[in-house]
């Protein structure tokens, strides 16, 4: 699946530079339905075993080993409490490379790749989704669905999420 | 102290070919019609330091060559020349012989001297500048030099037989100007008639440029009888057509004789032809991240190759012998693997020791004193970041050494010993280990003196201690018994300094002092950052690695060791001391049931001399394991410096124990 979104990126690279449709990858959390860009989804994976961190959120279910480097993975299901918080083979992580930083995040699902125009992207108003207005640059409208767009950069590097150091995730962790 | 030259040896050669690469390029970049002076002064400045260097290392042949060349450029610096084509032509001729030279002088092989004398009478003539007569009269073949020579040469068979090498002859003509070869293996016989001793090979060879016909036959000189020989202009003989000579070429078919020829010429040549290769293979500068990079894919494999192995264990080794078989290999190359690509990061010890002859010669004349350095081990190598650390506390052990435990001269001969006092740095490998000793045959440590010090200093001693206790108090923050402050050493920052230092490298430093006769201090690094000696336990499902150098031992407690004492939390008493107590699982906030000190196990272990008994499930073993950073993607989390990936594939964290001993020793203070 690395090189399917490798080879998205490619082209939405390509087509970006047209002013062209941009590329999402959807996933589910409980009944939404949300978009991420997919060139910062560097994989998507099962879920493996975490080994717990001290001291962290109880979204912030470990880390794992990808590869030889140390991934935290955090589980959105459980950070915005939407779907049911089970793991089994059907859980997957998608891998995000945000801020020069590695990050697994657990869904509910992982649905598949879109393209969105401009025009199909409207602005989010300010109430509806359980992440928080701040975080969601749009909606996007596909045949009868509605695409939560969110700005996962932000989303992650955000203070409540404590995965970054900053005198403001330091506090919250240690709650 | 004698100074050993040789060891500077290979990087003037570095710097000299790096020189001459200057000198190149600022020819070929300068403009003849409006030479500039900064290209000028480039070309001089090169010259410059190579005739200095060669100097001072006692390359006559070099420096004496570059002399002439430096008079020629500074001419043409100085603006008394104007530079012309010709100038620059014969400037890169020299760079090419000096090239040679230098070649030859670090080989010591002897470079050809046609082309010296003739690049340096062509250098005499330049100089002597304005008169053209004598350059014609002289070389009259520079000034109407042909654009080449077709030479034709076809040595006899015993040519090998009177000492003569063709290689070293087409050498030289390579170095008058550029040149295609062309061999003959006509004259070849079959293997089996070939006899090692014989050249059966001739050349045809097609030298461009300027060179003049006597520059070719004096190359030639010396075996004009023993030879067919052959030079006509190159314009008259152009017409060879280049296909066929690749043919020719290419045809030497393997297997055949000229295999055999050439190896039996080798050793005629072999200092000539297969020793420069030595230098260009000798350093390649590579970006630390690639080295790192590096390691850590191999780190990867260890653990990959390691879960191979896991699996492998439970199959039936007469059904999958082979696999087997192959699982082993792949261990073994892994494991060499792995040891080569930590080579890469290893450096010399020499690269710090290099440093004290210095430091010890400055010190003592400041101070007074006779003193002798010997290093040994300098070859012993080490991580590079740990050799960057470990320079400052080696500074300090050398200049306390030098400043408290060496006595004046007199002093010493008073006391029956030589004058001079010995400072000796050594460093060897024990086991994973890299062991550095710093010591001396001075007045010792005093017993006494020390325990008074630290009784005036407030720190925790009695008279009944052990001398290895003792020697300990000096690593105490503050502690410094030297009765005045002077600026070498003893501003009171001194040996705990020394002793963080070490530690935050994962070593551990001890002294030893027998009365009277000098003192030692060892110091015990690991042998690199990347990997660390750990011992792993278990808490619950989870498991953490200790690193092994902080713990001291572990034990299951008996009921009516442990006590609680009101408000200060648990301890346990071991043999005559009682330790705080800390429960891994509640520190960390770990899930399942918390277990009582006398089911569990209890792992003593200690940090910059405060000790903690640290409750854990299970010990699981010891492994070396390699250190993985968890802030790369995350950030730091209290009580843990790292992380590591386990046989299995898992992350296990590993126990920052000085955190730990320092957070929970606040945490019963407060």
């Amino acid at each position: 699946m690395n090189t399917a979104a490798g080879e998205y990126a490619a082209i939405n690279a390509q087509a970006d530079g047209n002013g062209q449709p941009n590329e999402f990858l959807t996933f589910t959390l409980g009944d939404e339905e949300y978009g991420v860009d997919i060139l910062k989804v560097q994989e998507i994976r099962g879920y493996d075993t975490v080994t717990r961190i001290p001291d962290a959120p109880d979204f912030i279910k470990g880390v794992i080993n990808l590869r030889g480097t140390i991934v935290p993975v955090i589980d959105m299901r459980i950070k915005f409490r939407l779907g049911k918080v089970e793991y089994n083979s059907f859980t997957v992580m998608i891998i995000l490379n945000v801020a020069r930083r590695v990050v697994g995040m657990v869904v509910d699902g992982v649905s598949d790749v879109m393209q969105l125009t401009p025009e199909q992207i409207r602005p989010a108003p300010e109430f509806g989704s359980a992440v928080n207005a701040r975080f969601i640059t749009g909606l996007g409208a596909f045949d009868q669905r509605m695409l939560i767009l969110i700005d996962i950069e932000k989303l992650l590097s955000g203070a409540d999420m404590a995965l970054m150091a900053g005198p403001e995730a330091q506090s919250q962790a240690l709650q | 102290m004698s100074i050993d030259l040789e060891r500077f040896h290979k990087s003037f050669f570095e710097e000299s070919f790096e020189g001459l690469d200057v000198m190149e390029q600022a020819l070929l970049a300068l403009n003849i019609s409006a030479a500039d002076a900064e290209t000028i002064n480039t070309i001089f400045r090169a010259a410059h330091s190579i005739k200095g260097g060669a100097a001072t290392f006692g390359f006559a042949s070099v420096a004496d060559y570059t002399h002439g060349v430096e008079t020629l450029l500074d001419q043409m610096r100085s603006g008394k020349r104007q530079v012309t084509k010709a100038d620059v032509d014969l400037l890169l001729r020299v760079v090419d012989v000096l090239r040679g030279l230098l070649g030859a002088a670090r080989d010591g092989t002897a470079f050809d001297a046609a082309a010296v004398t003739s690049t340096q009478a062509e250098i005499a003539l330049a100089l002597a500048g304005a008169a053209p007569v004598a350059v014609a009269a002289i070389k009259p073949a520079i000034v109407a030099a042909p654009t080449g020579w077709l030479i034709r040469f076809e040595p006899k068979a015993d040519l090998f037989r009177s000492g003569n090498d063709p290689l070293r002859i087409i050498r030289g003509l390579d170095a008058l100007g550029p040149m295609d070869v062309e061999v003959d293996t006509a004259g070849l016989p079959s293997f089996a008639d070939a006899d090692a001793e014989s050249c059966y090979l001739a050349w045809t060879l097609r030298l461009h440029g300027d060179a003049t016909r006597g520059e070719v036959e004096e190359l030639f000189s010396w075996v004009e009888d023993e030879c067919r020989l052959l030079i006509e202009p190159l314009a008259a003989a152009i017409s060879i057509d280049a296909p066929a000579l690749a043919k020719t070429v290419v045809s030497i078919e393997p297997g055949k004789p000229a295999l055999a020829l050439v190896k039996s010429a080798e050793p005629a040549n072999s200092t000539a032809a297969a020793t420069p290769r030595q230098g260009d293979a000798g350093s390649i500068r590579v970006g630390t991240e690639k080295i790192d990079t590096l390691i850590n894919l191999v780190g990867e494999l260890v653990i990959t190759q390691a879960m191979l192995t896991q699996r492998a264990a439970d199959l039936d080794p007469v059904q999958y012998e082979k696999l087997l078989n192959g699982l082993s290999q792949l261990d073994r190359n892994t494991r060499l693997l792995q040891e080569a690509v930590m080579a890469t990061r290893m450096l010399p010890m020499e690269a710090v020791f290099s440093r004290f002859p210095r430091v010890v010669r400055d010190l003592a004349t400041k101070l007074n004193k006779q003193v002798r350095l010997v290093t040994v081990g300098e070859q012993t190598e080490l991580d590079k970041s740990v050799i960057e650390k470990i320079t400052d506390p080696l500074n300090h052990l050398v200049r306390n050494s030098l400043d408290h435990g060496l006595e004046t001269a007199a002093d010493r001969i008073a006391k029956g010993k030589d004058a001079t006092g010995t400072i000796r740095l050594s460093a060897s490998h024990q086991g994973g280990n890299i062991v550095i000793e710093v010591s001396d045959d001075g007045r010792g440590l005093d017993r006494a003196r020390i325990l008074a010090k630290a009784q005036e200093k407030g720190i925790a001693c009695s008279e009944t201690m052990a001398d290895a206790e003792v020697w300990q108090l000096i690593f105490a923050p503050g502690f410094s018994t030297a009765e005045q402050v002077t600026d070498v050493s003893g501003r009171g920052v001194g040996m705990d300094v020394v002793k963080r230092n070490i530690q935050a490298l994962g070593g551990s430093v001890d002294l030893s002092s027998p009365a009277g006769s000098g003192t030692r201090v060892i110091i015990r690094l690991p042998l690199t950052l990347a990997i660390l000696d750990g011992m792993s336990v278990a808490v619950g499902e989870d498991v953490y690695i200790l690193p092994l150098g902080s713990v001291i031992e572990s034990l299951q407690p008996l009921p009516e060791q442990v006590k609680r004492m009101a408000g200060q939390g648990t301890v346990v008493r071991v043999r005559n001391e009682y330790l705080p107590l800390m429960d891994l699982r509640e520190w960390f906030g770990l899930p399942g049931q918390r277990r009582l000190p006398q089911d569990a196990i209890v792992v003593i272990v200690e940090s910059e001399g405060r000790k903690l008994a640290m409750q854990i499930d299970e010990l699981v073993g010891q492994q070396q394991v390699v250190i993985k950073s968890l802030e790369a993607n995350y950030r730091r989390v209290r009580g843990v410096s790292g992380a590591t990936i386990l046989g299995d594939g898992r992350v296990s964290l590993i126990i920052d124990v000085g955190a730990i001993v320092r957070l929970s020793s606040q945490s019963a203070a407060a």
